[in-house]
């Protein structure tokens, strides 16, 4: 595999380093003078995940990996005249990332398996659909609507916390049942939701039911009014910065060990400690919380939402992101976010295009019913089987990050251990109370 | 001085009685057995006590104060871990991670410190890595710490489930099973680590086992279960020449066809 024999050359730093630099120039030079070449546009993509094998420090990953996307990318597909469109494709790669990424504390740390995730980006986009229009002025009693672009950024966040907000309510009910049981009840959540939203014009008109939202306000950044995806690739790429530093940090945290704990074995996670409720409860909180400020984005940069947007395809569409890329591995889920999205807006256009073409000039003989919408499925489908056969464990999968060992040992014989680490927990007044002997350090 | 008290305490599954009006006192710092054939109760009694079942009847004090009707998280925090007779280790993490979950009730950063990269939260994990990689030194697993708990071998992942289980500093230790499946060369470092792990963790250990040897040779005070009944208790020696323990275990009649 191509992924092994990077592994392999990733012993020296330095002919990495040109090899990568060298890399990089040759793609985004080719995306610059070779107009609307998806190819190399792809391939400047693909440097990312080159970088992530390289042997650097995570520092310089960050940087770097942020200078191609912020400056490189855009800068080197500024030339051709499909300039928007690869914007485009970029800011939806950012847009269903950070989704996995969301859907992937659930599914992948917590092990709690969610049919229903596009809900939450449902929730976003409405909260923002319905305040930025007209919409709002037909049932709030106070306050002019469509409230100005310069308040998307606050949506940003309130976003985030209404679809939080959501993932607790959904998270209530649903955690008395576990497994199969867990993911219907789930499934049946992501419906409800869309079936409210397309349902709640009448009595009170909130959401124009199938209808829509139109006419929403774009954001509004000091004045400049942000219309096109070369903007929004921004406000997405930062985001997902964003989000990529929570899952990061909190992958390797006391939260994240307890989310894989109640994943691997909730009897034993719960006799150490671990509230398993709350612990299941944040899980989907955060998770949603992505979703939502997605959401929000969403509904700008289309400038229109309805209900059709968020149908159960949607949240399949998501999970197969995350199962694809490798379920529980963050590098994983961005590939497979970024593999899925590339797969069904440019590769499996251009080759049912393709195969199209053919037929009609009688090469080969596709049948009638086959429209190039349904043989983009068909050949997406397919690709799905060929993965889940081959390569089950997704295309980055998952590793347990390794500690240092010999630093350890040596700060273990140093015997560095403070009385903090070891001191019992004041969160129940009982246990310091009663507990004034146990708890000797090693 | 009794840590942990049991009074009259029966569960029932339908219409099976599973243990019936069991009362035990556990001296602080002791090591305690309970043992007695397939099927006696004593698991459930373990499960009792960590709240995974709840009792249908009687009270279980620690230190005087009742933990029935506690959450299973809560009695963790009340001082009291386990481990499985059907090992649970956490199999997709690491050896180390295993142990620092068993560290989740200490550690007291949240989520926002760690978000923030506070200091405090910084040097708690830190140092909670330095405790964890030292009571796998002192259970000798130092060598696995990157290893997956899924790989290790059987009597190693044993030996994992208590260094989990003590890195939440327990004041009791409850050990189910811990020999089973072990060779006598591994029985034989388990007994020297529970004897260690008395006096040095200053804990007191309540131990189910089959291991009949161990058991008579490690515990301060033996209670017998059978049929969920307790039908003997006491030192070693009363134990091991008890008529009823004897019948309990090889069967009604056994006794007298000895003789
Ligand atoms: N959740 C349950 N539902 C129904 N019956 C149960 C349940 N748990 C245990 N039992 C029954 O209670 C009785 C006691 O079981 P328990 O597991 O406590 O025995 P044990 O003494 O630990 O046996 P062993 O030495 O085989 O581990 C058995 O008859 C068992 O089938
Ligand atoms: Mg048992």
């Amino acid at each position: 595999m191509i992924f092994g024999w990077m592994n392999q050359f990733a012993q020296s730093k330095r002919s990495q380093i040109i090899f990568f630099a060298a890399y990089v120039v040759l793609t985004s030079l080719g995306l610059y003078f070779i107009q609307d070449s998806v190819i190399a546009f792809l391939l400047l993509l693909f440097s990312i995940l080159i970088l992530y094998y390289l042997k650097l420090s995570n520092k310089a990953k960050w940087i770097m990996g942020f200078l191609i996307l912020a400056i490189l990318v855009p800068l080197s597909a500024s030339h051709g005249s499909a300039y928007q469109s690869y914007m485009e494709v970029g800011t939806l790669v950012g847009i269903y990332a950070a989704m996995s990424l969301g859907l992937n504390i659930v599914v992948g740390f917590a092990g709690l398996l969610d049919l229903g995730f596009i809900a939450f980006f449902a929730v976003g986009a409405y909260t923002y659909g319905i305040f930025a229009s007209a919409q709002a002025s037909k049932f709030m009693p106070f306050g002019h609507y469509p409230l100005p672009g310069d308040t998307f950024w606050l949506f940003i966040i309130a976003g985030a916390l209404i679809a939080s907000i959501f993932g607790i309510l959904l998270g209530i009910p649903v955690l008395r049942v576990r497994g199969d049981y867990l993911a219907i009840v789930t499934l049946g959540f992501g419906e409800i939701i869309r079936i409210v939203l397309n349902n709640m014009d009448h009595p009170i008109n909130i959401t124009n039911g199938s209808m829509g939202i139109s006419s929403i306000t774009p954001p509004d950044f000091f004045g400049i009014s942000i219309g096109n995806s070369s903007q929004f690739y921004y406000i997405v790429l930062a985001i997902f910065m964003v989000v990529m530093y929570i899952v990061t940090k909190l992958e390797d945290s006391k939260l994240g060990r307890a989310w894989k704990a109640v994943r691997d074995n909730e009897i034993a996670a719960q006799a150490m400690g671990i509230p398993l409720v709350r612990t299941k409860l944040a899980a989907f909180a955060i998770g949603a919380s992505f979703s939502g400020m997605m959401g929000t984005v969403f509904a700008a940069k289309q400038m229109f939402v309805d209900a059709t947007s968020f149908t159960y395809l949607e949240s399949t569409m998501i999970l197969v992101m995350v199962i694809l890329g490798g379920m529980g591995s963050v590098p994983g889920v961005i590939l497979g976010a970024a593999v899925v999205t590339i797969l069904n807006t440019q590769v499996l256009t251009e080759i049912s295009n393709w195969l199209n073409q053919l037929s009609t000039t009688g090469a080969i003989a596709i049948p009638d019913a086959l429209s190039p919408a349904k043989m983009q499925r068909l050949i997406f489908g397919i690709l799905l089987i060929v993965f889940a056969l081959y390569r089950s464990q997704g295309l980055i999968p998952h590793k347990n990050k390794k500690v240092n060992a010999e630093e350890l040992k040596k700060a273990a014989s140093e015997g560095s251990s403070s009385p903090e680490a070891g001191s019992p927990s004041p969160e129940t007044a009982l246990v310091n109370e009663s507990r004034t002997t146990g708890g000797v350090d090693l | 001085m009794n840590i942990l008290e049991v009074r009259n305490l029966t569960k029932q599954f339908g219409g099976l009685t599973a243990t019936s009006n069991i009362n035990m006192d556990v001296k602080k710092n002791s090591i305690t057995a309970v043992i007695g054939p397939n099927g006696a109760g004593k698991t459930t009694f373990f499960n009792m006590i960590t709240a995974v079942y709840k009792p249908t009847s009687g009270d279980i004090l620690l230190n005087g104060k009742s933990l029935v009707g506690l959450k299973p998280h809560q009695v963790s925090k009340f001082g009291i871990t386990r481990t499985f007779q059907n090992i649970r280790l956490f199999h997709d993490l690491t050896v180390l991670d295993n142990v620092l979950v068993g560290m989740h009730q200490r550690l007291k950063s949240h989520w926002a410190g760690t978000l923030l990269r506070l200091p405090k939260t910084r040097h708690e994990e830190k140092e909670a890595k330095v405790a964890a990689y030292k009571i796998l030194q002192y259970v000798g697993l130092a060598d696995y710490v990157n290893e997956n708990a899924a790989n290790l071998a059987y009597g190693a992942q044993r030996r994992l489930e208590i260094a989990r289980a003590i890195a939440a500093k327990p004041r009791v230790l409850l050990l189910d099973e811990p020999a089973a499946g072990m060779n006598p060369k591994e029985t034989k470092k388990l007994t020297d680590l529970i004897h260690d792990m008395r006096t040095r963790l200053d804990v007191t250990i309540i131990l189910i086992e089959h291991d009949m040897k161990l058991v008579m040779e490690i515990s301060d005070f033996i209670y017998v279960l059978d049929h969920g009944e307790l039908i003997a208790s006491g030192i070693p020696e009363q134990i091991r020449n008890n008529k009823r323990v004897i019948e309990a275990y090889l069967g009604k009649g056994a006794v007298s066809n000895a003789q």
